[in-house]
């Protein structure tokens, strides 16, 4: 049996950043890693994605994008070299293609099993992330075996699909950008949506993610929020990032021709049902993205800006159909694929402590587990609002990796 | 000073809700989910021709029987046009009535949460039905309605953004609203 302080498992961002703030910290440790580092960047994700923050904002403790175009958005391929060579600029201590068999509370501390060998170690960092598994509504199972079903866990890119029409369920940034390549293969895309954050890719002259840092909003902390559980379960935002900075709304892919229809509400054979709900889904949405363009205009007139930008503007209301789709036939429209763009969630089935709510999910305070030493890293507004962003994970790290030296300390005295 | 008029219009903001204590009920039912799943019960007795009559009283939640002090009474019958004695609202008037009530707690309560005084609400709904349907004229005419609006008509202490996010965050909460635009697995039995 191996020994350290501190076992973190997973070499994405979150892990790579745990890791440096340990080594400043003189703290042993180990970062276990089922693939390589990145590995869900390189494995899970489909062939055109590109992040959907700008390079600028892509920033690891020490360690930050320097290349000639602040502004675009790195592709798989840019994230993997990006990832890669921060964990070659730290030094980071990985164990590559090594699966975490189990995590088990002992003596004061923790036993991870591996399937290369067995660690023992005073804390143990949670950094696999939050979409391990794409979540599938149970009335998927409804589905017809000549309709083929697929999540974007398997999707790589258009090519893969049958010809004829896709239904892509789910309208938050994966939904929407599948159903634009999709719409744009020549394959007609439903689009079935739900509760959604519609905002514009860029808004006086900015892009919003600039405006979201820069007004204070990403460094937002969970214990300041009127509503943490709200706030964590709050849908992605619709963006997407391309080259020519689009804005990828409802509006936008209705323009490309995808037709928009309700939350999926049933499903029999190929009769599919769509909630009457749209209207009010996307007045939320609107409103909201007013509300959230309020508080840009309000910060450049506190601040005295409004001659650095342009003047405020509002966008067009979300188009309807007058007479919404309420059901429709997959067989009669010709749809073949149903996309489940229907959400992520981080598996822990090798997690063999009791720190579990009702739902699953992982008890902890702001990413302090409710287990001694145990810590997690990497959910959405985990600590902050940018906690699942690549920019978040550095503060997150520093906070834990405080306290996880605080303890260690007074455990030593 | 702003931040003492907000204080102010806080504390002062009284619709008629108890938001702490549907917070606080909130708040208790996270930790107990059992406690959440509730009942509910109408019983409707045939009085004549299309006239009928619902009492309604107790209802499971909480974990228990709840009992109320009083039994009320709903009823129910068809115009003068569908050959019926018009005694009372049809049963269809009186769906639109639950979502126009339903909308309108909702209203009242989001509105006492978020701060926003109301000084009057009135909804008027319009539903559309083509009764060929009921009347077994043409298959492919549901029964149901086709489209319902809502049109609300609100004085608050609140902006037009305000009030619009309120009344769509009532129906994003609604249970009427949910029943109505979602479909519901309905069992009937007889004897």
């Amino acid at each position: 049996m191996k020994r350290t302080t501190t076992v973190i498992i997973g070499a994405g961002q979150s892990g790579l950043a745990f890791s440096k703030q340990l080594a400043d910290r003189s703290i042993d440790h180990v970062l276990i890693e089922r693939g390589e580092v990145a590995n869900s960047w390189r494995k899970e994700r489909w062939d055109s994605l590109r992040l959907l923050t700008p390079n600028w904002q892509s920033r690891l403790p020490a360690y930050a994008y320097d290349g000639n175009d602040p502004d675009g958005y790195m592709n798989m391929a840019e994230v993997i070299r990006f990832l890669q060579g921060y964990a070659d600029f730290t030094g980071a201590p990985v164990e590559t293609d090594t699966n975490v068999i189990a995590v088990r509370a002992s003596d004061g501390g923790y036993v991870v099993t591996t399937d290369r060998g067995v660690w023992r170690c005073t804390s143990v960092v949670l950094a696999t992330g939050a979409c391990n598994v794409a979540t599938v509504p149970k009335t998927a199972r409804n589905l017809p075996d000549n309709i083929k079903s697929i999540t974007p866990m398997d999707y790589r890119g258009p090519d893969q699909l049958d010809d004829g029409g896709v239904m892509v369920v789910g309208a938050s940034a994966t939904g929407v950008q599948l159903a634009r390549e999709i719409q744009a293969s020549g394959r007609q895309v439903t689009l079935s949506v739900g509760e959604h954050v519609r905002v514009p890719r860029l808004y006086r002259g900015r892009d919003i993610k600039w405006w979201m840092d820069t007004t204070g909003m990403m460094d937002l902390r969970y214990d300041e929020v009127d509503d943490i559980r709200r706030a964590r379960r709050l849908p992605s935002l619709q963006l997407v990032g391309t080259p020519e900075h689009i804005t990828l709304d409802l509006n936008a892919l209705r323009g490309a021709g995808a037709g928009i229809v309700g939350r999926l509400a049933g499903l029999g054979n190929t009769k599919v049902q769509f909630s009457g709900s749209l209207a009010n889904q996307c007045a939320l949405a609107d409103l909201k993205m007013n509300r959230l363009l309020d508080t840009i205009d309000e910060w450049i007139t506190a601040n005295g800006m409004e001659r650095d930008f342009g003047a405020g503007y509002r966008f067009a209301a979300t188009r309807l159909d007058p007479e919404p789709c309420l059901a429709l036939d997959l067989a009669d429209r010709g749809i073949k694929t149903v996309l489940w763009a229907t959400g992520y969630r981080p598996d822990y089935s090798w997690l063999e402590v009791p720190v579990f709510d009702r739902k699953g999910r992982v008890r902890h305070d702001g990413g302090v587990v409710d287990a001694p030493g145990m810590y997690l890293m990497g959910l959405p507004f985990l600590r902050r609002r940018k906690s699942s962003f690549i920019d978040g994970v550095g503060d997150d790290a520093r906070d834990l990796a405080d306290h996880l030296c605080t303890r260690l300390h007074s455990a030593a005295a | 000073m702003s931040q003492t008029t907000t204080q102010t219009a806080t504390t002062e903001v009284n619709n008629g809700v108890n938001v702490e204590a549907l917070l606080g009920a909130r708040e208790a039912l996270d930790a107990a989910p059992e406690a959440a799943q509730f009942k509910w019960r109408t019983t409707c007795e045939w009085v004549n021709g299309t006239h009928s009559r619902s009492t309604i009283s107790s209802f499971f939640g909480l974990g228990a029987e709840q009992s109320r002090d009083r039994t009320f009474s709903v009823e129910s019958d068809h115009p003068e046009v569908f050959a019926a004695e018009d005694n009372a609202a049809t049963p269809v008037e009186i769906v639109l009535s639950g979502l126009a009530s339903c909308l309108t707690a909702g209203v009242a309560a989001v509105g006492q949460h978020r701060g926003i005084q109301l000084h009057s609400v009135k909804a008027t709904v319009e539903g559309d039905m083509d009764i060929q349907g009921i009347l077994g004229i043409d298959d492919e005419v549901r029964n149901g309605f086709g489209t319902i609006r809502v049109h609300f008509e609100i004085d608050a202490d609140a902006t037009d953004d305000e009030i619009k996010a309120l009344v769509a965050q009532s129906q994003k909460r609604s249970a009427v609203f949910d029943i109505i635009t979602n479909p519901t697995n309905v069992v009937v039995t007889a004897n």
